[in-house]
């Protein structure tokens, strides 16, 4: 069989998808189950840049299957500095390990390392480019609070232009049956042509405002993103705007009491600590599901069926 | 058509876009091989205004076209043989570009690997918009180069 890897949100179909949202639901109410899946199995993890929270995470999932973790937190601690390539690495580290994960800053890497590598590779982030098992993570999270990926109106609201997690989502949404879009965004940072391109095409409905509350009433979903000062031409246009794409209680107040809130984190101020409390801030409970589905993730690349050990 | 010396067997790849000759000459590689080439610049056309010709003796099927539609997609291609034309048709747009053109995208991981083969994809054949394999990005109109 040949070996799958995960560059890309796009890389397994929908059904593929199903069968992996299901598994981890069934990871999150049977977690025993799971305990020894990967015993005598070792992931890597590789990381040519920082990234905390995305390693903790997969490295977590692995050690809840039973596995084994190793690799490198940053580029400054690997052989990177001494200029091997990618694809070297990649061939080592298949000697060393049963599945890589890999995290780099430059796009594509991860394509490369799959290609030169004989273990499945995960795509832990490559540059500005792909972060799939946040996007399989958002997904997850929107199908357990809703019940379904069909029939909702998602806001993504923040930075369109230059948040890859966004258009991966809306890449990976568009997928699903009547899926509605709202863009709430400054002019600045518009989605880009490509997006509103493919919505045309597929003649999927979407709308763009400037501010969120204008559109937070009809919201069954609310995705918020970091709006960094830098993004902006002027100071003036950021003290202007950044207080549209902040989420207080007060803004929520006219929300739907069914809309959920989700942020790929880290966050700065962009959702005001004074929402934490409410029973729809849906951000903490995400990142709880993005382990789930990164040990259904691990499971299915490593070609481990539960159900038959 | 002008006739610059008849050819027994190759190829006459005719509507070319004036101007376009010599970047399709590097790019199917003919300054490296020994074949009869000839090169008509400006050539007058009742549809076009002035186009270029481009006449290759050398066996058929010996010269890889899939990145003429790149360049110019309303190129059509003479096959010749025994003197004759066998064929004429349009060109199509390939599927995959490998080390035809290179991403300039700084960010992308061909920029500091250098021993990568630049790959592009095409993305939307009705836009004609060719992306960069490993990190997506979108090829820019074709400038001379
Ligand atoms: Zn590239």
């Amino acid at each position: 069989m040949k070996k799958r890897d995960l560059l890309t949100p796009l890389d397994f179909s929908k059904e593929e998808l199903d069968e992996l949202f299901d598994r981890a639901d069934d990871i999150r109410q049977h977690p025993e189950k799971y305990a020894h899946a990967c015993e005598g199995k070792k992931m890597a993890t590789c990381f040519f840049e920082p990234s905390t929270r995305t390693r903790l995470s997969h490295e977590t999932a692995m050690l809840n299957l039973g596995g084994k973790v190793m690799g490198f937190p940053s580029g400054s601690v690997s052989s990177a500095t001494k200029g091997e390539t990618v694809a070297d690495t990649a061939r080592v580290i298949s000697c060393f390990a049963d599945i890589m994960v890999i995290r780099h800053p430059k796009e594509g890497a991860a394509a490369v390392a799959a290609h030169y590598a004989s273990i499945p590779v995960i795509n832990a982030g490559d540059g500005g480019h792909q972060h799939p098992t946040q996007t399989l993570t958002d997904l997850l999270t929107i199908r357990s609070l809703r019940g379904s990926l069909d029939n909702f109106t998602i806001g993504l609201c923040g930075d369109l232009k230059f948040g890859r997690t966004v258009h991966s989502l809306i890449n990976a949404l568009v997928r699903y049956e009547n899926v509605r879009f709202v863009f709430i965004s400054p002019e600045e940072l518009k989605v880009p042509d490509y997006i509103t391109d493919m919505l045309n095409d597929k003649g999927i409905p979407y709308e763009e405002c400037i501010r969120l509350e204008d559109v937070i009433p009809k919201l069954d979903i609310l995705y918020m993103t970091r709006v960094q000062k830098e993004r902006f031409f002027n100071e003036e246009d950021y003290v202007r705007l950044k207080d549209f794409y902040v989420l207080n209680k007060a803004k929520l107040k006219r929300a739907k009491p069914d809309m959920y809130i989700l942020h790929p984190l880290p966050r700065v101020n962009e959702i005001a600590a004074d929402v934490d409390d409410d029973p729809r801030a849906a951000y903490f409970k995400q990142v709880q599901y993005g382990v789930y589905v990164r040990e259904a993730l691990i499971l299915k690349l490593l070609n481990i069926d539960v159900d038959k050990l | 058509m002008l006739n610059v010396g008849k050819i027994e067997e190759g190829y006459v790849l005719d509507h070319i876009q004036a101007g376009r000759a010599m970047l399709i000459y590097h790019h199917l590689g003919l300054d490296k091989v020994d074949w009869t080439v000839a090169i008509i610049k400006n050539a007058r056309s009742n549809a076009m205004g002035r186009k270029d010709i481009l006449k290759v003796e050398c066996p058929v099927d010996s010269l890889n076209l899939d990145v003429l539609a790149f360049i110019d997609p309303n190129i059509t291609v003479n096959v010749i043989r025994g003197g004759e034309i066998m064929e004429k048709k349009k060109v199509e747009l390939p599927k995959e570009l490998v080390n035809v053109i290179r991403c300039t995208n700084p960010r992308c991981i061909t920029s500091v690997e250098t021993s990568l083969p630049h790959i592009f994809y095409l993305a939307d054949p009705n836009r004609r918009i060719y992306r960069c394999k490993y990190c997506d990005e979108k090829y820019q109109e074709i400038s001379d180069r």
